[in-house]
C-alpha cells in the first residue's frame, strides 16, 4: 500500500505548501497563526518519517520509494526521486531540525515571524529535495534553491554584520557550485542521461576523472567546509539567528559530505583513489589546525562554528580513507567502518553542534551577546540549562555514551589501518576538542557571577526546555544505541564501497 | 549459574546508575534525605551482591563468567559488544569499589551536610560508582573505555564541584585535559587492537599475544618494534594519565580542590587505580614485551620515589596525602613492571582501604577546623579528635608498611619482587622503591606530628568550636580502619604466597618472569614472615623515616627551616615540583595558545580571509571599476575604439 503513496514528494512539497500558507495567514500581524501553521507543517514532516522508516528495507541497497515522471523530456530531464540508506537518515534529520528551529524561533523571533518560519519551511523542502533527487538537474535545482532562504534568513534576521555575512555566504557557496553544473552537463553528454545512477557505470579516462573530481570537489568542499575554503562558515554562523545557525550546522554542511558520497566516490573512483592522500591531509588539517583556531575564539558561536569544521573533518577523512584501508588490508569488509563512521558523524554532528548553537541562542536571547567574556558563572543562575549544555559539550568533546563519540571513534579506529600517523593526528581531537569546548564551558558557566547581566538571568522556560531536551535525548540515544542508524547504513555502504573500489578506466 | 551471574552483575552495576539518576533528576522532589537514602541504599545493595559474587568465585569456585549482554554497534566485520568478564580479578575489584564507595557515601552525609549542592553531589558519586563498575567488569575494551571516560567525566565534575572557586575550575579543566592526553594513547591502542586483532574483545586479543609479539611494526621509518610492545605502551600511556604517573601526574594534586570524600573515593581508592587494573588485565600482552615491562617498571619506580619526596614540602594536609597517593601508585605500577601483578593488585586493595581512611580522617580534621587545610594552623589535635587521631595513625602505619598493618604485606612483596626482577631497569627501580619507604614514612609522620602533636597553632575561635566529628563521619573511619589493619594478614597468603594464587586464573605470567612464585617458595607462615621483616632493609628504612619525622618536627621543630635554608636549591626545586607545572604552563599551554592565536588571527583572518577571499572580492570590484570606464556612453569613445580596432585587424591581416 505504501508504494502507491508518493511519500518523498509529500515530504518535499508539504513544507513548501506550508510555507505559503504560513506566509499567507501570518500577514497583518497574525503572528500566532503563523507560528502554529509552521509548527503543524513541521509536525506533519515528522509524521511522514514514520511510514518512511517502517517501509524502508534495510537489506536492500537499491533506491527505494522511487518516483519517476518525465519533466523536461526534450532534454531527458526527469522528476526522479528515491532514497537509500545514506539519504534517508539525512531526510529524517532535516525534518527533525525543521521542527526544532520552529520551536526555537517561537519566542525569540518577534520581527516578521511568519516570513522567518516560512524561510525554514522552504529550506526544509529544498534540503529534502537534494537528498531525495535521483536526477542530477533536479538535484542541482534544489542544491542552489536552498541558498535563497538561507541567504534571506541571515540577511534579515541576523545580527549587526549580517549583510556582509549573507553576501559572503551566498557568493562563496554559489561560486563553489557553479562548476557542479558544468560537470553535470559533461557527464550528461557522456552518459546520455541526467540520472545520477546512470553516471555510475560510465567509463572515463583518468584525465577526465580528475577534472570531474575537481569540479565536484569545489562544490562539496565549500559546503562541508574543508580547509582552506571554510572562511564563509564562521561569519555565516555568527551573524545568522540561532535557528539559521542550526540549519547551517545540521543540514547545510551535510550536503557537502553527502555530495562526496553520492557523486565523487562512485562516479570518479580512480581520481578519488589517486587524490585520496590530499583529501586525507586536508581533513587532518581541518581536525588539528581548525581545532587550534577554535581555542583562540572569543565568540561562542565562532568557536562552535570552527569546532564544526573540525568535526566535519572526520566526515571527509572517513570517506576518503577507504582506499588506503583496502590497500593496507586487502579486504573490503575492513573499510565499512570508515565510511559508516563518516555517515554517523554527519548525523551526530547535527545533534551536538545544533544543540550547542541553540544553547548559545538561549544566552544571546537573554543578554544579546555572544562573547565569552560577557558571561561567567551562568551555572549559578541557570542550573538546568548548565546541565543540558554540559551534555552537549560532552558530545562535542566526543565522550562515550554521546552521539559525538560514535563517528569519531569509528573513524579513528579505522584510521589506524590506513596509517598510524593518520590515526595519531585524528586522535588529537581528543585533546583539542576537550580544550576548546571545556575551556569555553568553564569561562561561561563556572565561576562566581561576574556581572549584573548574568545575575539577572532566568533559567530556561518550558519551550526552551522542550527543544533542548529533545536534542539531549537524541545525543544520548545515538551514543548509547547507534544500531538503528547503522542498520540503515550497512547495505548502502556495501554497495557504495563496491562502486567506489572498482576501477572505471 | 551463568545467567545468574549476568543478572546479578547487571543489578550491581545499574543500581547506582538508577539511584544517581533519581538523586540528580528528581533531586528537588526527593529532597536531601531522599537523595542520600536512595544512593546509599543502591550502593549498599551493590556491595552486598558483590560479596555474593566474590563468594561464588572465590569460595564456591564457580568458573569465570565471560559473556555479552548488549551489541552496541556492528560495522563491516567489526562487532562491538558490551559484556562482562567476572573472574577473580574483577570480582575483588567490584567488592573493593562498592565497599569504599559505600563508606564514602555514608561519610558524605556528614561531610556535605551544609552544602547547597547536596543532591548533585550524591548523584555524581553514584554515577561514578556505576562508571567504575563498568570499567572493572568489562570483557572488551570498548566498555572499558566507556567506563574509563565516564569516571574521567565524573572526576572532572567533582573536582569542579564548587564551581564558584576559580582554583577548582582550573583544577578540573587541567585534570580532564591531562587525562585526555593519556586517553589519546589508549584510544590509539584500541585502534591498534582493531587493526591487528580485528576485535576489541579481550579473549580474542589476548589469545593472539604470541603472534602479535612476532609481528613487527614501524612507526618512524627505519625503526621497528613488535606490535605487542606498541600496543602495550600505547595502553600504558592511557594508564599513566588515569593513574597519574610522571609526567602526566600533574592533575592529581590539583584534584584536591574537590570535596574530601571525592579525594578519598576517586583520587585515591578507585579511579586512579584504573591504570593498574588495566595493565593487570592486559598481563597476557605485557608479558610478551620486555620493553613495555621495563618502561612500566621505570616509570612506576621513578614516580614512587620522586613524587613521594614532593610530599615533604607540602603544607596542605590533603596535598600531602595526594602526593603520597602518587607515590603509592608508583609502587603499584612498579610491581606490574616486575611482573608481580598479584602484588600490584594486592597493594591496590590495601591502599584503597588505608588511603581512603587517611583521606577521610584528614577530612574529619578539616571539618573540625572549619575547612582549614593548612597544617601550619593545626597541631595538638589528638586531644580534641581522639577517634580521628587513632584512625589517622592506623592509616599512617599501614601506609609506612609497618607490620602487621595491611600495607606491610603488600609493599614488602612489591619491594622484594622489584628486587628480584631481571628485566632492564630492575636495579634502578629497586633503589627507588627502597628509598621510597624512608620517604613515605618521613612525610606521613611529618603530617601526623604536625597535625595531631606539636604545639597548638590554631586561633581561639577555632579552638572554641573544636570537637570530634559526628558519628556518620566516624563510622566510615572505623569501618575502613578494620581492613587497614587486618586485610594484609588475611589476604597475603591467597594473593601472594600460595600456588596457584587466587589471581592466577585472571593473570598470565611467563614462567621466567614469575617473581611472585619465587617469593612464595620462601614463605613459611605468617609468624615467620613477621619476624623475618626485622632482617630486611625495608622495615628499618620505614622506622628511620618515622624517627626522623619525630626528630625534625616534634623534637627539634626549628630543624626543617634550617635545612630548607641550607639546601636552598633543593628546597626550591621541591617547592617548584620539579618544574612540571611551570613547564606545562610556560611551554605547552602558552605555546599552544600562541599557535592558536596565530592560526586564527594571521593564517585564517589575515591570509585566507583577508587576502584571498576578500581580496578576490576586491579584485572583482577593482576590475569592474576599470572595465566600467570603457562604457562611458560617449559616441566618440566608441568610434575611436572601432577605428583602432579596424586598424588593428587590418594590420593583422596584412602581416
Amino acid at each position: 500500500m505504501l508504494s502507491h503513496i508518493p511519500l518523498l514528494s509529500l515530504m518535499i512539497w508539504t513544507p513548501l505548501v506550508g510555507a505559503v500558507i504560513t506566509l499567507f495567514i501570518g500577514r497583518d500581524g497574525h503572528d500566532n497563526r503563523a507560528r502554529w501553521a509552521a509548527l503543524i507543517t513541521a509536525l506533519i514532516g515528522i509524521i511522514y518519517c514514520i511510514p518512511a522508516y517502517i517501509g524502508f528495507n534495510n537489506q536492500d541497497f537499491h533506491m527505494q520509494f522511487q518516483e519517476l515522471h518525465p519533466w523536461i523530456s526534450v532534454y531527458g530531464i526527469n522528476y526522479a526521486l528515491g532514497v537509500d540508506g545514506i539519504s534517508l537518515p539525512l531526510i529524517f534529520l532535516t525534518s527533525l531540525t525543521t521542527l526544532l528551529v520552529v520551536l526555537a524561533g517561537w519566542q525569540t523571533i518577534t520581527f516578521r515571524i511568519g516570513q522567518y518560519m516560512a524561510s525554514f519551511l522552504v529550506m526544509s523542502s529544498m534540503v529534502i529535495g537534494v537528498f531525495a533527487s535521483l536526477d542530477s538537474v533536479l538535484f542541482y535545482i534544489f542544491w542552489e534553491g536552498m541558498l535563497i532562504p538561507m541567504y534571506l534568513n541571515i540577511g534579515i534576521w541576523g545580527s549587526e554584520n549580517r549583510s556582509y555575512a549573507s553576501i559572503k555566504f551566498f557568493l562563496y557557496t554559489f561560486f563553489g557550485s557553479a562548476l557542479l553544473l558544468v560537470v553535470i552537463l559533461y557527464l550528461r553528454i557522456h552518459a546520455n542521461s541526467f540520472a545520477i545512477t546512470d553516471f555510475y557505470p560510465l567509463k572515463m579516462s583518468m584525465h577526465a576523472q580528475i577534472i570531474v573530481f575537481l569540479g565536484f570537489l569545489l562544490a562539496f568542499a565549500v559546503k562541508v567546509p574543508m580547509w582552506p575554503v571554510h572562511t564563509w562558515l564562521p561569519d555565516a554562523h555568527t551573524e545568522a539567528p540561532a535557528g539559521g545557525s542550526v540549519v547551517l550546522a545540521a543540514l547545510m554542511l551535510k550536503l557537502g559530505g553527502y555530495g562526496f558520497l553520492r557523486f565523487s566516490l562512485p562516479i570518479v573512483p580512480d581520481a578519488c583513489h589517486m587524490l585520496d592522500k590530499w583529501m586525507i591531509v586536508l581533513s587532518l588539517v581541518a581536525i588539528v589546525y581548525i581545532g587550534l583556531v577554535a581555542i583562540a575564539q572569543v565568540d561562542m558561536k565562532k568557536l562552535i562554528a570552527y569546532s564544526s569544521v573540525a568535526h566535519m573533518g572526520f566526515v571527509t577523512l572517513g570517506s576518503f580513507m577507504i582506499y588506503s584501508i583496502v590497500q593496507a588490508t586487502g579486504d573490503v569488509s575492513e573499510a565499512y567502518m570508515s565510511l559508516e563512521g563518516a555517515m554517523v558523524q554527519m548525523i551526530a554532528h547535527a545533534f551536538g553542534s545544533g544543540a550547542m548553537f541553540l544553547g548559545v541562542g538561549v544566552l544571546y536571547h537573554r543578554l544579546h551577546s555572544r562573547l565569552i567574556k560577557d558571561f561567567g558563572g551562568v551555572a549559578n543562575t541557570m542550573p538546568v540549562f548548565a546541565t543540558l549544555f554540559m551534555i552537549f559539550a560532552m558530545s562535542n568533546v566526543g565522550l562515550p555514551g554521546t552521539a559525538g563519540f560514535v563517528g569519531e571513534f569509528m573513524v579513528i579506529l579505522s584510521a589506524f589501518q590506513a596509517s598510524f600517523w593518520v590515526a595519531f593526528f585524528a586522535a588529537m581531537t581528543l585533546i583539542l576538542g576537550a580544550s576548546y569546548t571545556l575551556w569555553m564551558y568553564k569561562r561561561v558557566f563556572f565561576g562566581s557571577v561576574t556581572s549584573a547581566g548574568v545575575d539577572s538571568l532566568t533559567d530556561i522556560n518550558m519551550m526552551e526546555r522542550l527543544y533542548l531536551m529533545i536534542l539531549a535525548a537524541g545525543v544520548l540515544f545515538l551514543g548509547i544505541y547507534p544500531m538503528p542508524l547503522l542498520n540503515m547504513l550497512h547495505a548502502t555502504t556495501g554497495h557504495l564501497l563496491q562502486l567506489s573500489l572498482v576501477s572505471k578506466l | 549459574m551463568h545467567a545468574t551471574i549476568l543478572n546479578l552483575t547487571l543489578i550491581i552495576i545499574f543500581l547506582p546508575l538508577i539511584a544517581g539518576l533519581i538523586a540528580g533528576v528528581f533531586g528537588k522532589t526527593v529532597g536531601r534525605d531522599g537523595a542520600h537514602w536512595v544512593t546509599c541504599t543502591g550502593v549498599a545493595i551493590s556491595f552486598l551482591l558483590s560479596l555474593v559474587i566474590c563468594k561464588w568465585i572465590y569460595i564456591d569456585q564457580v568458573p569465570a563468567f565471560y559473556g555479552n549482554f548488549y551489541t552496541w554497534s556492528i560495522s563491516g566485520r567489526f562487532q562491538f559488544n558490551l559484556g562482562f568478564l567476572i573472574d577473580h580479578l574483577s570480582a575483588v575489584m567490584m567488592a573493593v569499589v562498592t565497599f569504599v564507595s559505600l563508606a564514602v557515601h555514608v561519610y558524605s552525609i556528614g561531610y556535605m551536610h551544609d552544602d547547597p549542592g547536596y543532591q548533585r553531589f550524591f548523584s555524581y558519586i553514584s554515577f561514578f560508582t556505576f562508571a567504575m563498575l563498568m570499567l572493572v567488569t568489562a570483557n572488551n575494551f570498548l566498555q572499558l573505555y566507556f567506563g574509563w571516560e565516564g569516571v574521567g567525566l565524573i572526576s572532572y565534575l567533582l573536582i569542579g564541584f564548587w564551581f564558584k572557586r576559580e582554583s577548582a575550575n582550573l583544577g578540573s579543566l587541567k585534570a580532564f585535559i591531562v587525562n585526555r592526553v593519556g586517553d589519546m594513547g589508549f584510544l590509539l591502542a584500541l585502534a591498534g587492537f582493531i587493526c591487528f586483532c580485528d576485535s576489541l574483545d579481550m579473549h580474542t586479543i589476548f589469545s593472539q599475544a604470541p603472534q602479535l609479539a612476532a609481528q613487527s611494526f614501524s612507526i618512524f621509518p627505519g625503526t621497528s618494534c613488535s606490535v605487542v610492545t606498541l600496543l602495550c605502551i600505547l595502553s600504558f600511556i592511557g594508564a599513566m594519565g588515569k593513574s597519574a604517573q610522571m609526567p602526566l601526574h600533574v592533575w592529581l594534586p590539583e584534584s584536591m580542590e574537590g570535596p574530601t570524600p571525592i579525594s578519598a573515593l576517586i583520587h585515591a581508592a578507585t579511579m586512579v587505580t584504573a591504570g593498574i587494573y588495566l595493565v593487570s588485565r592486559m598481563s597476557p600482552l605485557f608479558e610478551y614485551s620486555n620493553t613495555a615491562l621495563s618502561f612500566v617498571l621505570i616509570v612506576g619506580a621513578t614516580g614512587a620515589l620522586f613524587t613521594g619526596i614532593l610530599a615533604l614540602v607540602q603544607n596542605d594536609i590533603k596535598r600531602v596525602v595526594a602526593y603520597s597517593t602518587l607515590s603509592q601508585l608508583g609502587y603499584m605500577i612498579a610491581a606490574l613492571g616486575a611482573s608481580a601483578y598479584g602484588a600490584g593488585i594486592f597493594h591496590l586493595i590495601t591502599h584503597a582501604f588505608f588511603k581512603a581512611l587517611l583521606f577521610l580522617a584528614a577530612g574529619s580534621v578539616i571539618l573540625a577546623c572549619h575547612h582549614e587545610q593548612d597544617m601550619r594552623k593545626m597541631g595538638g589535635l589528638y586531644k580534641y579528635l581522639p577517634v580521628t587521631y587513632i584512625s589517622f595513625l592506623i592509616g599512617a602505619l599501614a601506609l609506612c608498611a609497618i607490620p602487621p598493618f595491611s600495607g606491610f604485606y603488600s609493599k614488602d612483596a612489591i619491594i622484594d619482587a622489584v628486587g628480584m626482577t631481571t628485566i632492564f631497569g630492575g636495579h634502578y627501580a629497586y633503589y627507588c622503591v627502597l628509598i621510597g619507604t624512608f620517604v613515605t614514612a618521613l612525610y606521613t609522620f611529618r603530617a601526623f606530628f604536625l597535625t595531631f602533636h606539636t604545639t597548638e597553632r590554631f586561633d581561639e575561635q577555632t579552638r572554641s568550636h573544636l570537637h570530634e566529628s559526628p558519628w556518620v563521619v566516624l563510622i566510615p573511619l572505623i569501618v575502613l580502619a578494620i581492613p587497614s589493619v587486618c586485610a594484609g594478614f588475611i589476604l597475603a597468603k591467597p594473593f601472594l604466597y600460595q600456588t596457584p594464587s587466587i589471581l592466577d586464573g585472571s593473570i598470565f605470567i611467563l614462567p621466567n618472569h614469575n617473581v611472585i612464585a619465587a617469593l612464595a617458595t620462601h614463605f613459611t607462615g605468617h609468624m615467620q614472615h613477621l619476624l623475618d621483616s626485622f632482617h630486611t632493609l625495608t622495615l628499618w628504612f620505614a622506622i628511620a623515616g618515622i624517627f626522623s619525622a619525630w626528630l625534625f618536627y616534634q623534637r627539634m621543630p626549628n630543624l626543617p627551616a634550617k635545612c630548607a635554608q641550607r639546601f636552598k636549591i633543593l628546597y626550591t626545586i621541591l617547592i617548584d615540583k620539579y618544574g612540571f607545572d611551570r613547564f606545562n604552563e610556560k611551554v605547552i599551554v602558552k605555546n599552544t595558545r600562541t599557535l592558536a592565536d596565530f592560526s586564527f588571527n594571521v593564517a585564517d583572518v589575515k591570509i585566507l580571509d583577508g587576502i584571498i577571499v576578500n581580496g578576490a572580492g576586491r579584485l572583482v570590484t577593482w576590475f569592474s571599476s576599470v572595465v566600467r570606464r570603457l562604457q562611458s556612453g560617449y559616441l566618440f569613445h566608441y568610434a575611436l575604439v572601432m577605428i583602432v580596432g579596424l586598424l588593428g585587424l587590418l594590420f593583422w591581416f596584412i602581416y
